[in-house]
């Protein structure tokens, strides 16, 4: 079984030498299925992912998304489908015969050796000289910035550090995959902020292939150059984080990433290049016609709450824009300041609600709306996202 | 903080009412054994006669070796069987029937010791085993190995599975992975088990009296035989020795858990 796999290689000298080059696809998962009992926890799931990509798996708790890194750590099997690595199918491997490391969500760092010893213990495993060994710890020390810790026992370390070490233990053997469960969810915020800087730092440099199991989207928008959103076992979408947030497929995408105003759709009418879609909530809006033609079925328009802008008086007019604004009366029914941005939730006279975030740009609050003003929301065409429900 | 670790009269009183009422039987019989009278009741002035006249008892003795001979083999055969048993229980797939075989596993903590000793002296004799060393050793194994069991289960079961899954995907067999991360965080727990389960024997006096044969009586045995014919003042002196193995024991094992929680390791359940 060993000899098929691609060879884990432990005494290369510098990070990168055993990785296939970045670009070229490194992971293959297909059709795979896993069930609990009469639970389908991953249900047919298939995803590509290339060497040197940071990929994150997003998804709500219970969506599969943990599963899913599991089979690909080897802890779980599949019960169809395949997991192909450099081309050999890895699904049914022994976690030791896979060329992947896991950082555990607790760390679980073994709690009866050093710090040294903890980052050593897979190198030990793969038949390392001693001196090998050795450099190659000092080198993973340096690595994660711990310095002077090498002796202490991991109930001597903060979680920041503890963090580090199970980081270090699982970059030791030069993983050709690395997989991350929920890594930064024990640290509090700031310490989380920095940390996500870091990994990406470490990933870049190393060139290596990181996979990371969030449900925190923040996190996997900051960090990640493609997500996979994951809904009941299933994948939903995977793309670039822009194209999650502007282009979501479903209104449930759009409503997990990020905030979302959707008003549902009653009738529609083709307007050259646009669409004017009556809705029960906000009247008569028109959006730009979508790249995949609206069917028979519901949907809905959706507006994200920055695309929305406050005026007191309405938007000036621009010459050819001005007939294709949409333009929305109402009064501020809520206000959320939140430092950066004030959410307003605004009360239209059509009867639904909208929200807009306003980024506060200056300090001294005259351009701020106070509660039960009248005033005018508009957005473009362009902003709106019509959506299948 | 002072307020609540000052004792007051009333907890003074009756930590001591308590300690007099589990220590002072004890303390009696130690310092009678250095009583130099004949009679057990009569104060004499000290002495160590009666320590050398158990020395020089060799039925005694060769009572005293027995026990300690059963204690050890089947604290030791105990141990492995039930940390075996207790590895299976926690860490196997769930079986069917699971709960019932923990509970089956469990049962000897509360079965009655006349009942054990008697449906193994049955056993025993339907085997037509020859009743010495190895019946008394064979069934205080089955006594002690519940204890172990449940010793290293509890400890087992606070122990973070994923320890084990990272020792996999760092490169470890499975089995190996027990051996290399497992194992030495239960170790204290077995080593407590392990004398959990000598000083049961050690004490045991129901289910070796079944199971034993005709010349190889066990201390509890000996002793007791010898006190229905009126307490000598040599027994108070081989209680006291083996109070002072017990002792010995126990401060072995709180030191042995105390090891483990200084390496970073919650303490051994005991």
């Amino acid at each position: 079984m060993t000899d098929e796999l691609p060879r884990r290689d432990a005494g290369a000298k510098t990070a990168g030498d055993a990785y296939p080059a970045a670009g070229e696809p490194l992971l293959r998962v297909e059709g795979v299925v896993k069930t609990f009992g009469t639970f389908r926890a991953v249900d047919g799931v298939s995803l590509e992912i290339k060497a040197g990509e940071f990929f994150a798996l997003l998804g709500p708790s219970g969506c599969g998304k943990t599963t899913l890194l599991r089979m690909l750590a080897g802890f779980e099997a599949p019960d169809e489908g395949r997991i192909l690595l450099g081309g050999k199918d890895i699904a049914q491997a022994l976690p030791h015969e896979r060329p992947i490391n896991m950082m555990f969500q607790n760390y679980a760092l073994f709690p009866h050796l050093s710090v040294r010893d903890n980052i050593a213990f897979g190198l030990k495993r793969a038949n390392m000289a001693r001196s090998d060994i050795a450099t190659r710890v000092a080198e993973m020390v340096a690595l994660v910035k711990l310095e002077g810790l090498e002796k202490r026992k991991p109930d001597q370390l903060s979680g920041g550090q503890r963090q580090r070490v199970a980081l270090a233990r699982a970059l030791a053997r030069r993983p050709q995959l690395l997989l991350l469960d929920e890594p930064l969810a024990a640290l509090d915020k700031k310490l989380r902020e920095n940390t996500q800087g870091e990994l990406m730092e470490l990933q870049r440099r190393l060139g290596m292939t990181f996979i990371i199991v969030t449900h925190d989207q923040e996190e996997a928008m900051t960090m990640a150059s493609r997500i996979g959103v994951m809904k009941s076992g299933k994948l939903a979408q995977v793309g670039a984080p822009r194209d999650l947030y502007e282009a979501p497929r479903s209104r449930w995408i759009a409503e997990f990433v990020g905030d979302i105003n959707l008003f549902d759709a009653e009738s529609k009418l083709r307007d050259g290049h646009r669409l004017v879609v009556g809705t029960r909530d906000a009247g008569a809006l028109v959006v730009a016609e979508p790249r995949e033609p609206v069917g028979e079925g519901k949907f809905s328009v959706a507006i994200r709450p920055e695309k929305v802008k406050l005026s007191r008086r309405g938007p000036v007019s621009e010459t050819g824009h001005a007939t294709a604004i949409n333009r929305l009366d109402g009064v501020i029914a809520d206000i959320c300041y939140l430092g950066g941005t004030t959410t307003y939730k605004v009360k239209l006279d059509t009867g639904g609600m909208l929200q807009a975030s306003v980024a506060n740009s200056a300090r001294l609050d005259v351009d701020a709306y106070s509660l039960n003003q009248q005033i005018v929301a508009w957005f473009t065409p362009d902003d709106c996202v019509v959506l299948p429900s | 903080m002072r307020k609540f670790s000052r004792l007051s009269r009333f907890n003074i009183a009756s930590l001591a009412l308590g300690f007099a009422f589990l220590y002072l039987p004890i303390l009696i019989l130690v310092i009678y054994s250095f009583n130099a009278s004949r009679l057990v009741t009569v104060w004499g002035g000290w002495s160590l006669r009666w320590y050398r006249e158990f020395f020089a008892d060799r039925a005694m003795i060769e009572a005293s070796w027995m026990s300690l001979r059963v204690a050890v083999a089947s604290a030791t055969i105990a141990t492995l069987l039930g940390t075996l048993a207790a590895v299976a229980l926690s860490r196997g797939e769930r079986f069917r029937g699971r709960t019932l075989f923990s509970g089956m596993l469990y049962a000897p903590l509360v079965m009655p010791e006349v009942i054990t000793g008697l449906s193994l002296l049955l056993l025993f004799v339907a085997l037509d085993a020859e009743r010495g060393f190895w019946t008394v050793t064979i069934a205080h194994t089955t006594l002690t190995m519940c204890f172990v069991a449940v010793v290293v289960q509890s400890r087992l079961g606070s122990l973070d599975r994923s320890l084990e899954e990272a020792a996999m995907d760092l490169g470890c067999a499975p089995a190996r992975a027990f051996l290399s991360v497992t194992l030495p965080l239960i170790a204290p727990a077995i080593v407590a088990g392990w004398m959990l389960a000598f000083t049961l024997s050690l004490d045991d006096l129901v289910i070796a009296s079944f199971t034993t044969g005709p010349g190889s009586a066990t201390l509890p045995i000996r002793i007791y035989s010898e006190v229905r014919l009126g307490v000598k003042p040599e027994i108070n002196a081989i209680c006291t020795l083996v109070i002072a193995l017990i002792a010995l024991v126990i401060v072995l094992a709180s030191l042995a858990s105390k090891l483990s929680s200084a390496q970073g390791e919650s303490a051994a359940p005991l």
